[in-house]
Protein backbone atom coordinates (compact mmCIF):
# COMPACT_ATOMS: atom_id res chain seq x y z
CA UNK A 1 0.00 0.00 0.00
CA UNK A 2 2.69 2.69 -1.15
CA UNK A 3 1.14 6.30 -1.71
CA UNK A 4 2.57 8.51 -4.03
CA UNK A 5 2.02 11.22 -2.50
CA UNK A 6 3.45 10.23 0.75
CA UNK A 7 6.17 12.59 2.82
CA UNK A 8 7.50 9.95 4.91
CA UNK A 9 7.95 6.07 3.98
CA UNK A 10 8.98 3.96 6.48
CA UNK A 11 9.95 0.21 4.80
CA UNK A 12 10.90 -2.79 6.86
CA UNK A 13 12.37 -0.49 9.50
CA UNK A 14 14.50 -2.45 12.44
CA UNK A 15 15.88 -0.48 15.56
CA UNK A 16 18.48 -2.43 17.69
CA UNK A 17 19.98 -0.95 20.77
CA UNK A 18 22.47 -4.10 21.69
CA UNK A 19 20.39 -6.75 21.75
CA UNK A 20 17.40 -5.37 22.45
CA UNK A 21 14.43 -4.56 19.75
CA UNK A 22 13.33 -1.17 19.82
CA UNK A 23 11.33 -1.89 16.60
CA UNK A 24 10.41 -4.56 14.68
CA UNK A 25 9.95 -4.42 10.92
CA UNK A 26 8.00 -1.27 10.72
CA UNK A 27 6.03 -0.20 7.19
CA UNK A 28 3.81 2.81 7.06
CA UNK A 29 3.70 5.56 5.20
CA UNK A 30 2.74 9.06 5.61
CA UNK A 31 0.73 11.45 3.04
CA UNK A 32 1.36 15.24 2.96
CA UNK A 33 -0.83 17.25 5.25
CA UNK A 34 -1.84 14.38 6.68
CA UNK A 35 -2.75 14.34 10.59
CA UNK A 36 -1.56 10.98 12.31
CA UNK A 37 -1.17 9.73 15.97
CA UNK A 38 1.68 7.18 16.62
CA UNK A 39 0.19 5.19 19.78
CA UNK A 40 1.24 2.68 22.19
CA UNK A 41 2.09 1.84 25.84
CA UNK A 42 5.02 2.85 27.23
CA UNK A 43 8.09 0.97 25.90
CA UNK A 44 6.17 0.66 22.38
CA UNK A 45 8.88 2.28 20.38
CA UNK A 46 7.09 5.39 19.80
CA UNK A 47 9.89 7.63 20.94
CA UNK A 48 12.43 5.36 19.12
CA UNK A 49 10.26 5.81 16.06
CA UNK A 50 10.04 9.33 16.24
CA UNK A 51 14.26 9.44 16.94
CA UNK A 52 14.59 7.91 13.42
CA UNK A 53 11.95 10.60 11.90
CA UNK A 54 14.17 13.15 12.98
CA UNK A 55 17.25 11.98 12.42
CA UNK A 56 18.83 11.78 15.91
CA UNK A 57 19.38 8.20 15.32
CA UNK A 58 19.26 5.80 12.53
CA UNK A 59 18.08 2.73 11.89
CA UNK A 60 19.07 -0.96 12.62
CA UNK A 61 17.84 -2.30 9.21
CA UNK A 62 15.09 -0.92 6.21
CA UNK A 63 14.74 2.46 5.00
CA UNK A 64 13.11 5.58 5.69
CA UNK A 65 12.02 8.41 3.21
CA UNK A 66 11.70 12.04 3.79
CA UNK A 67 10.15 14.20 1.62
CA UNK A 68 11.72 11.76 -1.06
CA UNK A 69 15.28 11.75 0.60
CA UNK A 70 16.63 8.28 2.08
CA UNK A 71 18.23 8.98 5.25
CA UNK A 72 20.28 5.66 5.16
CA UNK A 73 22.01 7.47 1.77
CA UNK A 74 21.82 11.49 2.84
CA UNK A 75 25.05 13.00 2.97
CA UNK A 76 26.33 14.57 6.18
CA UNK A 77 26.00 17.84 4.96
CA UNK A 78 22.33 17.45 3.86
CA UNK A 79 21.30 16.06 7.51
CA UNK A 80 20.84 19.75 8.57
CA UNK A 81 19.12 20.85 5.48
CA UNK A 82 16.80 17.95 5.98
CA UNK A 83 16.30 18.78 10.12
CA UNK A 84 15.29 22.15 9.01
CA UNK A 85 11.94 20.60 7.24
CA UNK A 86 11.19 18.81 10.24
CA UNK A 87 10.22 20.97 13.85
CA UNK A 88 10.17 18.85 16.73
CA UNK A 89 8.14 19.20 20.13
CA UNK A 90 9.26 17.05 22.86
CA UNK A 91 7.09 16.09 26.49
CA UNK A 92 10.22 18.10 28.35
CA UNK A 93 10.42 21.01 25.85
CA UNK A 94 14.51 20.72 25.45
CA UNK A 95 14.99 24.33 25.67
CA UNK A 96 18.13 25.83 25.89
CA UNK A 97 18.29 26.87 29.67
CA UNK A 98 20.77 29.35 29.28
CA UNK A 99 18.73 31.16 26.12
CA UNK A 100 16.11 33.68 26.86
CA UNK A 101 12.83 33.28 25.19
CA UNK A 102 13.01 35.22 22.65
CA UNK A 103 16.65 33.74 21.69
CA UNK A 104 15.72 29.75 22.21
CA UNK A 105 13.34 30.58 19.03
CA UNK A 106 15.41 32.45 16.78
CA UNK A 107 18.13 29.72 17.06
CA UNK A 108 15.72 28.15 14.40
CA UNK A 109 15.93 30.88 11.99
CA UNK A 110 19.78 31.76 13.39
CA UNK A 111 21.21 28.08 11.64
CA UNK A 112 18.51 28.46 8.71
CA UNK A 113 20.91 31.91 8.02
CA UNK A 114 18.12 34.48 8.18
CA UNK A 115 18.89 37.98 8.78
CA UNK A 116 18.67 40.11 12.02
CA UNK A 117 15.50 42.02 11.16
CA UNK A 118 13.76 38.73 9.83
CA UNK A 119 14.30 36.84 12.58
CA UNK A 120 13.62 39.87 15.15
CA UNK A 121 10.02 40.67 12.80
CA UNK A 122 9.71 36.50 12.77
CA UNK A 123 9.80 35.63 16.21
CA UNK A 124 8.07 38.55 18.21
CA UNK A 125 5.31 37.64 15.76
CA UNK A 126 5.48 34.00 17.00
CA UNK A 127 5.62 35.00 20.03
CA UNK A 128 2.83 37.23 20.23
CA UNK A 129 0.10 34.67 18.87
CA UNK A 130 1.21 32.25 21.43
CA UNK A 131 0.80 34.88 24.43
CA UNK A 132 4.20 35.11 25.12
CA UNK A 133 5.46 38.72 24.26
CA UNK A 134 5.81 39.69 27.91
CA UNK A 135 8.36 37.11 28.71
CA UNK A 136 10.69 37.14 25.43
CA UNK A 137 13.79 38.15 27.64
CA UNK A 138 13.12 35.31 30.34
CA UNK A 139 14.64 32.17 30.63
CA UNK A 140 12.72 28.55 30.75
CA UNK A 141 13.48 28.52 34.20
CA UNK A 142 11.23 30.72 35.30
CA UNK A 143 8.64 29.83 32.79
CA UNK A 144 5.33 27.48 33.32
CA UNK A 145 5.25 24.41 31.86
CA UNK A 146 2.52 25.34 29.76
CA UNK A 147 4.57 28.33 28.80
CA UNK A 148 7.47 26.43 28.04
CA UNK A 149 5.77 24.33 25.93
CA UNK A 150 4.28 27.54 23.77
CA UNK A 151 7.81 28.27 23.70
CA UNK A 152 8.89 24.81 22.38
CA UNK A 153 6.00 25.40 19.85
CA UNK A 154 6.96 28.61 18.47
CA UNK A 155 10.59 26.77 18.15
CA UNK A 156 9.20 24.40 16.18
CA UNK A 157 7.11 25.84 13.57
CA UNK A 158 9.23 28.95 13.29
CA UNK A 159 11.54 27.64 10.35
CA UNK A 160 7.96 26.81 8.57
CA UNK A 161 8.79 23.36 8.64
CA UNK A 162 7.05 20.76 6.24
CA UNK A 163 6.42 18.13 8.91
CA UNK A 164 5.85 18.53 12.67
CA UNK A 165 6.86 15.55 15.16
CA UNK A 166 5.18 15.63 18.94
CA UNK A 167 6.56 13.21 21.43
CA UNK A 168 3.75 13.66 23.62
CA UNK A 169 3.34 17.10 23.49
CA UNK A 170 0.52 17.12 26.66
CA UNK A 171 2.52 14.76 28.55
CA UNK A 172 3.21 17.38 30.92
CA UNK A 173 0.71 19.94 30.83
CA UNK A 174 -2.79 20.85 32.38
CA UNK A 175 -6.01 20.21 30.33
CA UNK A 176 -6.51 24.05 29.61
CA UNK A 177 -2.90 23.84 28.33
CA UNK A 178 -3.00 20.39 26.25
CA UNK A 179 -6.08 21.99 24.82
CA UNK A 180 -4.38 25.00 23.79
CA UNK A 181 -1.73 22.69 22.37
CA UNK A 182 -3.56 20.56 20.54
CA UNK A 183 -5.78 23.51 19.03
CA UNK A 184 -2.30 24.63 17.64
CA UNK A 185 -1.58 21.49 16.09
CA UNK A 186 -4.80 21.76 14.46
CA UNK A 187 -4.16 25.01 12.94
CA UNK A 188 -0.42 23.60 11.74
CA UNK A 189 -2.39 21.16 10.29
CA UNK A 190 -5.19 23.43 8.14
CA UNK A 191 -2.39 25.44 7.35
CA UNK A 192 -0.95 22.23 5.52
CA UNK A 193 1.46 21.06 7.46
CA UNK A 194 2.08 17.18 8.19
CA UNK A 195 1.48 16.60 11.64
CA UNK A 196 2.66 13.67 13.74
CA UNK A 197 2.16 13.27 17.40
CA UNK A 198 3.04 10.55 19.40
CA UNK A 199 1.10 9.54 22.35
CA UNK A 200 -0.28 6.89 24.96
CA UNK A 201 -2.80 9.38 25.63
CA UNK A 202 -6.21 7.88 24.70
CA UNK A 203 -8.01 10.80 25.70
CA UNK A 204 -5.83 13.09 23.23
CA UNK A 205 -6.54 10.61 20.54
CA UNK A 206 -10.38 10.33 20.69
CA UNK A 207 -10.92 13.93 20.40
CA UNK A 208 -9.28 14.50 17.21
CA UNK A 209 -10.07 12.69 14.02
CA UNK A 210 -7.03 10.98 12.94
CA UNK A 211 -5.15 8.29 11.62
CA UNK A 212 -3.67 6.55 14.19
CA UNK A 213 -0.99 3.60 14.11
CA UNK A 214 -0.57 1.33 16.98
CA UNK A 215 3.02 0.04 17.98
CA UNK A 216 3.04 -2.57 20.81
CA UNK A 217 6.57 -4.34 21.35
CA UNK A 218 8.02 -2.26 18.63
CA UNK A 219 5.87 -4.13 16.03
CA UNK A 220 3.45 -2.07 14.36
CA UNK A 221 0.06 -3.69 15.17
CA UNK A 222 -2.81 -1.83 13.92
CA UNK A 223 -2.85 1.53 11.45
CA UNK A 224 -6.37 2.44 11.91
CA UNK A 225 -7.57 4.96 9.20
CA UNK A 226 -9.22 8.47 10.06
CA UNK A 227 -12.69 7.25 8.90
CA UNK A 228 -12.99 3.92 10.25
CA UNK A 229 -11.16 5.18 13.79
CA UNK A 230 -12.30 2.48 16.56
CA UNK A 231 -12.36 3.05 20.27
CA UNK A 232 -10.34 -0.03 20.86
CA UNK A 233 -6.99 0.96 21.62
CA UNK B 1 30.23 36.01 11.96
CA UNK B 2 29.14 38.24 14.89
CA UNK B 3 26.75 36.00 16.11
CA UNK B 4 29.72 33.10 16.40
CA UNK B 5 31.80 35.72 18.04
CA UNK B 6 28.85 36.77 20.56
CA UNK B 7 28.19 33.07 21.44
CA UNK B 8 32.06 32.36 21.96
CA UNK B 9 31.98 35.54 24.32
CA UNK B 10 28.87 34.33 25.74
CA UNK B 11 30.56 30.91 26.48
CA UNK B 12 34.09 32.40 27.48
CA UNK B 13 32.08 34.28 29.95
CA UNK B 14 29.87 31.73 31.16
CA UNK B 15 33.18 29.43 31.83
CA UNK B 16 35.66 32.21 32.47
CA UNK B 17 37.26 29.78 35.17
CA UNK B 18 37.62 26.71 33.12
CA UNK B 19 38.77 29.02 30.28
CA UNK B 20 40.94 31.59 32.60
CA UNK B 21 43.26 28.13 34.26
CA UNK B 22 43.63 27.32 30.09
CA UNK B 23 44.52 30.50 29.31
CA UNK B 24 47.31 30.96 32.05
CA UNK B 25 48.50 26.96 31.30
CA UNK B 26 49.30 27.88 27.23
CA UNK B 27 50.89 30.98 28.61
CA UNK B 28 52.80 29.03 31.01
CA UNK B 29 53.54 27.05 28.27
CA UNK B 30 54.53 29.42 25.36
CA UNK B 31 56.64 31.01 28.18
CA UNK B 32 58.75 28.09 28.93
CA UNK B 33 59.31 26.89 24.81
CA UNK B 34 59.99 30.52 24.01
CA UNK B 35 62.79 30.63 27.08
CA UNK B 36 64.37 27.57 25.51
CA UNK B 37 63.78 29.49 22.04
CA UNK B 38 65.52 32.57 23.34
CA UNK B 39 68.28 30.68 24.78
CA UNK B 40 69.19 28.97 21.87
CA UNK B 41 69.00 32.16 19.15
CA UNK B 42 71.68 34.08 21.58
CA UNK B 43 73.83 30.66 21.85
CA UNK B 44 73.69 30.57 18.46
CA UNK B 45 74.46 34.19 17.85
CA UNK B 46 77.35 33.93 19.89
CA UNK B 47 78.81 31.09 18.16
CA UNK B 48 78.64 32.76 14.91
CA UNK B 49 79.87 35.88 16.33
CA UNK B 50 83.02 33.28 17.90
CA UNK B 51 82.75 31.69 13.69
CA UNK B 52 83.40 34.77 12.73
CA UNK B 53 86.36 35.88 14.04
CA UNK B 54 88.56 32.70 13.91
CA UNK B 55 92.31 33.98 15.38
CA UNK B 56 95.40 31.57 16.08
CA UNK B 57 98.09 32.66 17.96
CA UNK B 58 101.22 31.16 16.58
CA UNK B 59 104.10 31.30 19.59
CA UNK B 60 107.41 31.62 18.55
CA UNK B 61 110.96 30.24 19.56
CA UNK B 62 113.45 32.24 21.07
CA UNK B 63 116.15 33.69 19.17
CA UNK B 64 114.70 33.81 15.77
CA UNK B 65 116.44 36.17 13.54
CA UNK B 66 114.91 38.87 10.34
CA UNK B 67 115.34 36.14 7.84
CA UNK B 68 113.35 33.15 9.63
CA UNK B 69 110.81 35.63 10.52
CA UNK B 70 110.03 36.97 6.93
CA UNK B 71 110.63 33.18 5.83
CA UNK B 72 108.26 32.32 8.68
CA UNK B 73 105.54 34.47 7.77
CA UNK B 74 105.35 33.94 3.92
CA UNK B 75 104.66 29.80 4.92
CA UNK B 76 102.15 30.70 7.29
CA UNK B 77 100.28 33.35 4.39
CA UNK B 78 100.72 30.56 2.04
CA UNK B 79 99.02 28.00 3.96
CA UNK B 80 95.28 28.27 2.39
CA UNK B 81 92.34 29.50 4.54
CA UNK B 82 94.84 31.85 6.31
CA UNK B 83 93.68 35.51 5.34
CA UNK B 84 96.23 37.10 7.71
CA UNK B 85 99.32 36.79 9.60
CA UNK B 86 100.22 39.88 11.85
CA UNK B 87 103.70 39.54 13.72
CA UNK B 88 103.35 40.43 16.98
CA UNK B 89 106.70 41.27 19.08
CA UNK B 90 107.25 40.51 22.31
CA UNK B 91 107.59 44.16 23.83
CA UNK B 92 104.35 45.26 21.99
CA UNK B 93 102.62 41.58 23.65
CA UNK B 94 103.85 42.93 27.00
CA UNK B 95 102.50 46.74 26.48
CA UNK B 96 99.24 45.17 25.37
CA UNK B 97 99.13 42.95 28.47
CA UNK B 98 99.46 46.32 30.83
CA UNK B 99 96.66 47.90 28.33
CA UNK B 100 94.40 45.32 29.50
CA UNK B 101 95.19 44.53 33.15
CA UNK B 102 94.27 48.21 33.96
CA UNK B 103 95.23 48.83 37.39
CA UNK B 104 97.37 45.32 38.25
CA UNK B 105 99.60 46.20 35.40
CA UNK B 106 101.89 47.52 38.03
CA UNK B 107 102.53 44.16 39.04
CA UNK B 108 104.16 43.54 35.82
CA UNK B 109 106.70 46.05 36.27
CA UNK B 110 108.69 44.52 38.85
CA UNK B 111 109.80 42.07 36.17
CA UNK B 112 113.39 41.44 35.15
CA UNK B 113 112.56 40.52 32.12
CA UNK B 114 109.73 40.31 29.36
CA UNK B 115 108.64 36.37 29.40
CA UNK B 116 106.53 36.71 26.44
CA UNK B 117 107.45 35.22 23.61
CA UNK B 118 107.14 36.74 19.88
CA UNK B 119 104.03 35.73 17.96
CA UNK B 120 101.91 35.84 14.83
CA UNK B 121 98.77 36.71 14.94
CA UNK B 122 96.67 34.63 12.21
CA UNK B 123 93.60 35.54 10.93
CA UNK B 124 91.66 32.86 9.15
CA UNK B 125 89.20 32.65 6.75
CA UNK B 126 85.46 33.86 7.35
CA UNK B 127 84.39 31.05 5.21
CA UNK B 128 86.79 28.36 6.84
CA UNK B 129 83.71 27.71 10.02
CA UNK B 130 84.52 24.08 10.03
CA UNK B 131 86.44 23.10 13.77
CA UNK B 132 88.16 20.26 11.83
CA UNK B 133 89.61 22.29 9.17
CA UNK B 134 90.80 25.02 11.72
CA UNK B 135 92.75 22.16 13.39
CA UNK B 136 94.58 21.24 10.38
CA UNK B 137 95.35 24.53 9.30
CA UNK B 138 96.87 24.73 13.37
CA UNK B 139 98.82 21.51 12.80
CA UNK B 140 100.16 22.44 9.34
CA UNK B 141 101.82 25.39 11.34
CA UNK B 142 102.87 23.54 14.42
CA UNK B 143 104.95 21.72 12.15
CA UNK B 144 106.97 25.29 11.73
CA UNK B 145 110.57 24.32 13.05
CA UNK B 146 110.40 27.65 14.22
CA UNK B 147 106.84 27.37 15.91
CA UNK B 148 106.48 26.81 19.78
CA UNK B 149 103.12 26.52 19.77
CA UNK B 150 99.86 27.30 18.53
CA UNK B 151 97.24 28.37 20.32
CA UNK B 152 93.19 29.09 19.38
CA UNK B 153 90.02 29.44 21.01
CA UNK B 154 88.41 26.75 18.28
CA UNK B 155 89.64 24.11 20.10
CA UNK B 156 87.08 24.45 23.00
CA UNK B 157 84.21 25.50 20.65
CA UNK B 158 84.60 22.50 18.58
CA UNK B 159 83.53 20.78 21.69
CA UNK B 160 80.88 23.46 23.11
CA UNK B 161 78.95 23.28 19.20
CA UNK B 162 78.62 19.28 19.92
CA UNK B 163 77.40 19.46 23.72
CA UNK B 164 75.09 22.92 22.88
CA UNK B 165 73.71 20.45 19.85
CA UNK B 166 72.81 18.18 22.32
CA UNK B 167 71.14 20.52 24.36
CA UNK B 168 69.66 21.95 21.21
CA UNK B 169 67.77 18.12 20.61
CA UNK B 170 66.80 18.40 24.49
CA UNK B 171 65.42 21.60 24.30
CA UNK B 172 63.63 21.00 20.79
CA UNK B 173 61.93 17.75 21.83
CA UNK B 174 60.95 19.22 25.41
CA UNK B 175 59.59 22.25 23.63
CA UNK B 176 57.79 19.63 21.33
CA UNK B 177 56.14 17.84 24.06
CA UNK B 178 54.99 21.33 25.98
CA UNK B 179 53.29 21.85 22.68
CA UNK B 180 51.35 18.69 22.72
CA UNK B 181 50.63 19.20 26.36
CA UNK B 182 49.19 22.56 24.84
CA UNK B 183 47.27 20.28 22.40
CA UNK B 184 45.78 18.33 25.04
CA UNK B 185 44.55 20.43 27.87
CA UNK B 186 42.85 22.94 25.41
CA UNK B 187 41.28 19.46 23.68
CA UNK B 188 40.36 18.70 27.44
CA UNK B 189 38.57 22.00 28.15
CA UNK B 190 36.77 22.12 24.75
CA UNK B 191 36.06 19.01 25.82
CA UNK B 192 34.37 19.36 29.39
CA UNK B 193 32.71 22.65 28.05
CA UNK B 194 31.11 20.29 25.09
CA UNK B 195 30.46 18.14 27.87
CA UNK B 196 28.51 20.35 29.73
CA UNK B 197 26.57 21.66 26.80
CA UNK B 198 26.01 18.35 25.15
CA UNK B 199 22.15 18.45 25.53
CA UNK B 200 22.43 22.49 24.14
CA UNK B 201 24.44 21.24 21.32
CA UNK B 202 22.15 18.02 20.62
CA UNK B 203 18.93 20.79 20.51
CA UNK B 204 21.01 22.70 17.82
CA UNK B 205 21.18 19.55 16.15
CA UNK B 206 18.16 18.60 16.57
CA UNK B 207 17.09 22.07 14.68
CA UNK B 208 18.98 22.05 11.86
CA UNK B 209 22.21 23.41 12.88
CA UNK B 210 24.88 22.85 10.77
CA UNK B 211 28.08 21.28 12.08
CA UNK B 212 30.14 24.45 11.29
CA UNK B 213 27.55 26.35 12.97
CA UNK B 214 27.99 24.36 16.04
CA UNK B 215 31.82 23.72 15.78
CA UNK B 216 32.43 27.77 15.10
CA UNK B 217 32.27 29.68 18.33
CA UNK B 218 34.38 26.64 19.90
CA UNK B 219 37.10 27.28 17.33
CA UNK B 220 36.49 31.38 18.22
CA UNK B 221 37.21 30.15 21.68
CA UNK B 222 40.45 28.38 21.06
CA UNK B 223 42.15 30.60 18.56
CA UNK B 224 40.55 33.42 21.00
CA UNK B 225 42.74 31.24 24.23
CA UNK B 226 45.78 30.61 21.73
CA UNK B 227 46.36 34.27 21.41
CA UNK B 228 46.04 35.62 24.48
CA UNK B 229 47.81 32.72 26.32
CA UNK B 230 50.49 33.62 23.54
CA UNK B 231 50.78 37.01 24.10
CA UNK B 232 50.89 36.84 27.83
CA UNK B 233 53.16 34.23 27.79
CA UNK B 234 55.47 36.53 25.30
CA UNK B 235 55.33 39.35 27.54
CA UNK B 236 56.52 37.08 30.38
CA UNK B 237 59.49 36.40 28.73
CA UNK B 238 60.11 39.84 27.64
CA UNK B 239 59.47 40.95 31.58
CA UNK B 240 62.29 38.42 32.25
CA UNK B 241 64.28 38.84 29.57
CA UNK B 242 64.64 42.90 30.18
CA UNK B 243 65.23 41.91 34.29
CA UNK B 244 67.97 39.63 33.30
CA UNK B 245 70.04 41.80 30.83
CA UNK B 246 69.34 44.78 32.44
CA UNK B 247 71.11 43.00 35.60
CA UNK B 248 73.67 42.09 32.91
CA UNK B 249 74.47 45.28 31.94
CA UNK B 250 75.65 45.77 35.40
CA UNK B 251 78.41 43.00 35.37
CA UNK B 252 81.37 42.90 33.06
CA UNK B 253 79.40 39.87 31.10
CA UNK B 254 77.53 42.09 29.45
CA UNK B 255 81.15 43.20 27.37
CA UNK B 256 81.24 39.23 26.69
CA UNK B 257 78.15 38.30 26.19
CA UNK B 258 75.56 40.49 24.06
CA UNK B 259 72.07 39.66 24.61
CA UNK B 260 69.17 40.10 22.38
CA UNK B 261 65.22 39.43 22.90
CA UNK B 262 62.96 37.95 19.98
CA UNK B 263 62.63 40.33 16.68
CA UNK B 264 58.95 41.30 16.24
CA UNK B 265 58.13 38.36 13.39
CA UNK B 266 59.38 35.67 15.93
CA UNK B 267 57.43 37.30 18.57
CA UNK B 268 54.40 37.06 16.48
CA UNK B 269 55.61 33.61 14.95
CA UNK B 270 55.12 32.13 18.13
CA UNK B 271 51.52 33.89 19.28
CA UNK B 272 50.50 32.59 15.70
CA UNK B 273 52.05 28.70 16.74
CA UNK B 274 50.20 28.85 20.28
CA UNK B 275 47.10 29.96 18.02
CA UNK B 276 47.59 27.09 16.08
CA UNK B 277 48.31 24.55 19.07
CA UNK B 278 44.69 25.81 20.40
CA UNK B 279 43.01 25.44 17.65
CA UNK B 280 44.52 21.79 16.69
CA UNK B 281 43.03 21.32 20.75
CA UNK B 282 39.66 22.34 19.81
CA UNK B 283 39.63 20.64 16.10
CA UNK B 284 40.69 17.18 18.14
CA UNK B 285 37.90 17.19 20.35
CA UNK B 286 35.28 18.65 18.33
CA UNK B 287 36.15 15.86 15.71
CA UNK B 288 35.87 13.43 18.40
CA UNK B 289 32.50 15.28 20.27
CA UNK B 290 30.84 15.64 16.67
CA UNK B 291 31.44 12.51 15.05
CA UNK B 292 27.63 11.45 14.69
Amino acid sequence: MIDKNAIIRVFHVHKRYGSKNALIDVTFDVAKNEFLFISGPNGAGKSSLLKLLYLAEGVSEGEILIDGINLSRISRKRIPLLRRKIGVIFQDFKLIPTKTVFENVALVLEVAGNKKHTIQKKVKRLLRAGGMEEKLDSYPAGLSSGEQQRVAFARAVAGDPKIILADEPTGSLDDESAGIILDILKKLHVLGTTVIIATHNKELIHTISARTIYLEKGRLKQDIPRTSKIISL
Amino acid sequence: MLFFVKQAIQDILSNSFLYGVTVITIAFLILIVSAFGLFFLNVDDMICSWKKEVRMMVYLKKDINENQLFDLKRKIKGISGISNATFISRDEALKYLKEQMKRQSSLLDNLEKNPLPDAFEITISQSIANPEKIESIATRVEVFPQVEDVEYGQRWIGRFINIFNLFRLAGFTMSCLFLMATVFIVANTIRLVLYSKREELEIMRIVGASNIFIKAPFYIVGILEGAVGGVIGIAGLFIAFSFISSSMEQTASSCIINIRFFPLSISCGIIFCSIFVAWLGCYFSLRQFLKV
